[in-house]
């Protein structure tokens, strides 16, 4: 465990004058293209540290679209170009320049359908340690053991370690990519929609789990479900058709929304 | 009335497996029956000079003494170094096309690769003769034996007349790899854009997302393709036989002139004087078509292990 812990200290530092790497995101006045056609119009929102924020919104209004551009996964796709700014820890992530492979370290992901590689679940795990530094045997199991703790799913693996990841349950393949997410030691997990394909068992360990990580990480989770949005979240934001209408704190959001699209939206006045 | 309707499926239902069942079975069948006659041709031969048939390296037919070692290692041999000259290339091919190349260039480059595999192996002896084996006559073997110092090693020594294992090893290479490079490219380009995506989310390079989660999930597939390039380079006999040098005889050398299965039954067959002899043939191709099944089978077990793994 104490290789862990000296790597969670080491995740703290960060380049750029006093500002302290905590995972603080700004987003200034940012808008995306996919080629001629717009998908996102001037997003300017803060995304806190220590933190869930909840993004909310119709299909098709830009969820996925905003989510991916912080770790910048539209970089292979053709004509797909982005302006305005992405602030991490007041480093901005559309950079040229930037290191993208270690923005992706420093940014984790969640995907909506769980993908682990069909290898064992320790090497799902130790996968991207296994990349990123030349890790001992005893370090890496160290850094799996704690990665799985961190993501609950420790105690129903632990005997199982090498067994291949495709056997375990859909809400354990979830858990387990989460793990293989927090094994990088990231400060920002990024889930789009993660349990949508899990039973309300499976979600409920998820938040539940969401709620013990978000201790040290800026968590922002995409999801459809408003009661999920409402029990998750610190703060909410809504989108519909590629723009931010309203963002604030939850209760808030859901109790006293400022704009009417978001009063109509929460209260399934429009699909 | 339900009852009625019921019994009426179940009697065209099992007409209708009992003649899938027998087209299904008439396959093996036919494989079966092939097997027998080509083994009970080959008996006589192989009742003669028992295991000297496949250690013995004389085959002399005017004595009627015949032993097939040359040929058998001539074919494996061959077949063998066909791949692994083969196989990086193909599967390099493979990985460019699925994962580098800009889409204008995938489809052209892919449709001339395949096309290797449309030009008639007779057109490759052609080739074969009139510019590889001059080719490696003047240059390759030269600069490996000499320039290179390697003459002195077993591999590589003795004179280079240019018909040899290295020349139809060569040529195999070049015919198997649109197989390998087909395969192995709707293979990589099967695996799911989720997979790559975890890759390049957790911080891997386009290289580390390839090599780490691409090929892995690909492997079994990539195998498959390998083995099915083994398949094809055991049995092809008309380029080899232009360019191999056809001499019954086991060299350390690559640059020696060698024999395989098929061109020694194509060459033979229509001169074959006595019983003995055919029989003989035959028994060549008794221990090539066991050759090619064990390759199969052991294909088929390798493929089913690397996915059992991926599963269990
Ligand atoms: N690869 C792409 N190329 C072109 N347009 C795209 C692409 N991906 C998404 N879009 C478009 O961008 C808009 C936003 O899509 P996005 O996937 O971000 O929505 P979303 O809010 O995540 O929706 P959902 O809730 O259904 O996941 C949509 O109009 C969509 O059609
Ligand atoms: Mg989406």
């Amino acid at each position: 465990m104490t290789a862990a812990v000296t790597m969670d200290l080491e995740a703290g530092t960060a380049p750029g004058g006093g500002v302290t790497g905590t995972g603080a995101l700004t987003v200034e006045n940012f808008s995306f293209w996919y080629g001629p056609t717009q998908a996102l119009f001037d997003i300017s929102i803060d995304l806190d540290p220590q933190a869930v924020t909840a993004l909310i919104g119709p299909s098709g209004c830009g969820k996925s679209t905003f989510i991916r551009s912080i770790n910048r996964m539209h970089d292979l796709l053709p004509g797909a170009r982005g302006a305005g700014r992405i602030l991490l820890d007041g480093e901005d992530v559309l950079d040229r320049g930037l290191d993208v492979v270690h923005l992706r370290q420093r940014v984790g992901m969640v995907f909506q359908r769980s993908n682990p590689f069909p290898k064992s679940i320790y090497d799902n795990v130790a996968w991207g340690p296994r990349l990123n530094r030349r890790p001992s045997r005893r370090e890496l199991d160290d850094v799996v053991e704690h990665a799985l703790r961190r993501a609950a799913l420790w105690d129903e693996v632990k005997d199982r370690l090498r067994e291949n990841a495709t056997g375990l349950s859909g809400g354990q393949q979830q858990r387990l990519c989460i793990a293989r997410a927090l094994a990088n030691e990231p400060e920002v997990l990024l889930l789009d929609e993660p349990c949508s394909a899990l039973d309300p068992i499976a979600t409920q360990r998820i938040e539940e789990l969401l709620w013990e990580l978000k201790k040290d990480l800026t968590i922002v989770i995409v999801t459809h479900n408003l009661q999920q949005a409402a029990r998750v979240s610190d703060r909410t934001a809504f989108f519909y058709l590629g723009r931010l209408v309203e963002h604030g704190p939850t209760d808030q959001l859901f109790t006293a929304p400022r704009e009417e699209r978001t009063e109509a939206y929460i209260t399934g006045r429009f699909g | 009335m339900a009852s009625t309707s019921l019994h009426g499926a179940s009697v065209g239902d099992r007409i209708f497996r009992l003649a899938t069942t027998a087209f299904a079975l008439s396959i093996p069948l036919l494989l079966v029956l092939l097997a027998i006659d080509v083994a009970a041709a080959a008996w006589p031969a192989l009742k003669t000079f028992g295991v000297a048939f496949l250690t013995s390296s004389r085959w002399d037919a005017v004595d009627g003494v015949f032993g097939a070692a040359p040929a058998i290692y001539g074919t494996i041999v061959s077949s063998v170094l066909a791949l692994l000259i083969a196989t990086p290339l193909a599967v390099g091919v493979a990985i460019f096309l699925s994962e580098f190349a800009p889409a204008w260039l995938r489809q052209p480059v892919a449709f001339l690769v395949d096309l290797l595999a449309a030009i008639p192996s007779v057109v490759y002896g052609l080739w074969g003769i009139f510019v590889l084996v001059p080719f490696l006559r003047e240059r390759v073997m030269p600069l490996l034996a000499d320039r290179l110092h390697l003459g002195g090693t077993p591999l590589f020594s003795g004179p280079a007349y240019g018909p040899s294992m290295l020349a139809a090893a060569v040529i195999l290479a070049i015919m198997v790899l649109p197989y390998i490079s087909s395969v192995t490219r709707e293979v990589l380009m099967a695996v799911p854009r989720s997979q790559r995506e975890a890759a390049l989310a957790l911080g891997a390079t386009r290289w580390e997302m390839i090599w780490g989660a691409v090929l892995p999930y690909a492997s079994s597939g990539v195998l498959g393709s390998i083995i099915l390039g083994l398949g094809r380079a055991l049995g092809e006999t008309m380029a080899v036989t232009m360019v191999i040098g056809n001499r019954h005889e086991i060299s350390s050398s690559l640059f020696a002139p060698g024999y395989t299965m098929a061109s020694l039954i194509a060459n033979e067959f229509s001169e074959a004087t006595n019983d003995l002899h055919l029989s003989a043939l035959m028994a060549v191709g008794a221990v090539l078509l066991a050759i090619t099944l064990v390759v199969n089978v052991l294909a088929r077990w390798l493929v089913w292990r690397v996915q059992r793994q991926g599963q269990a």
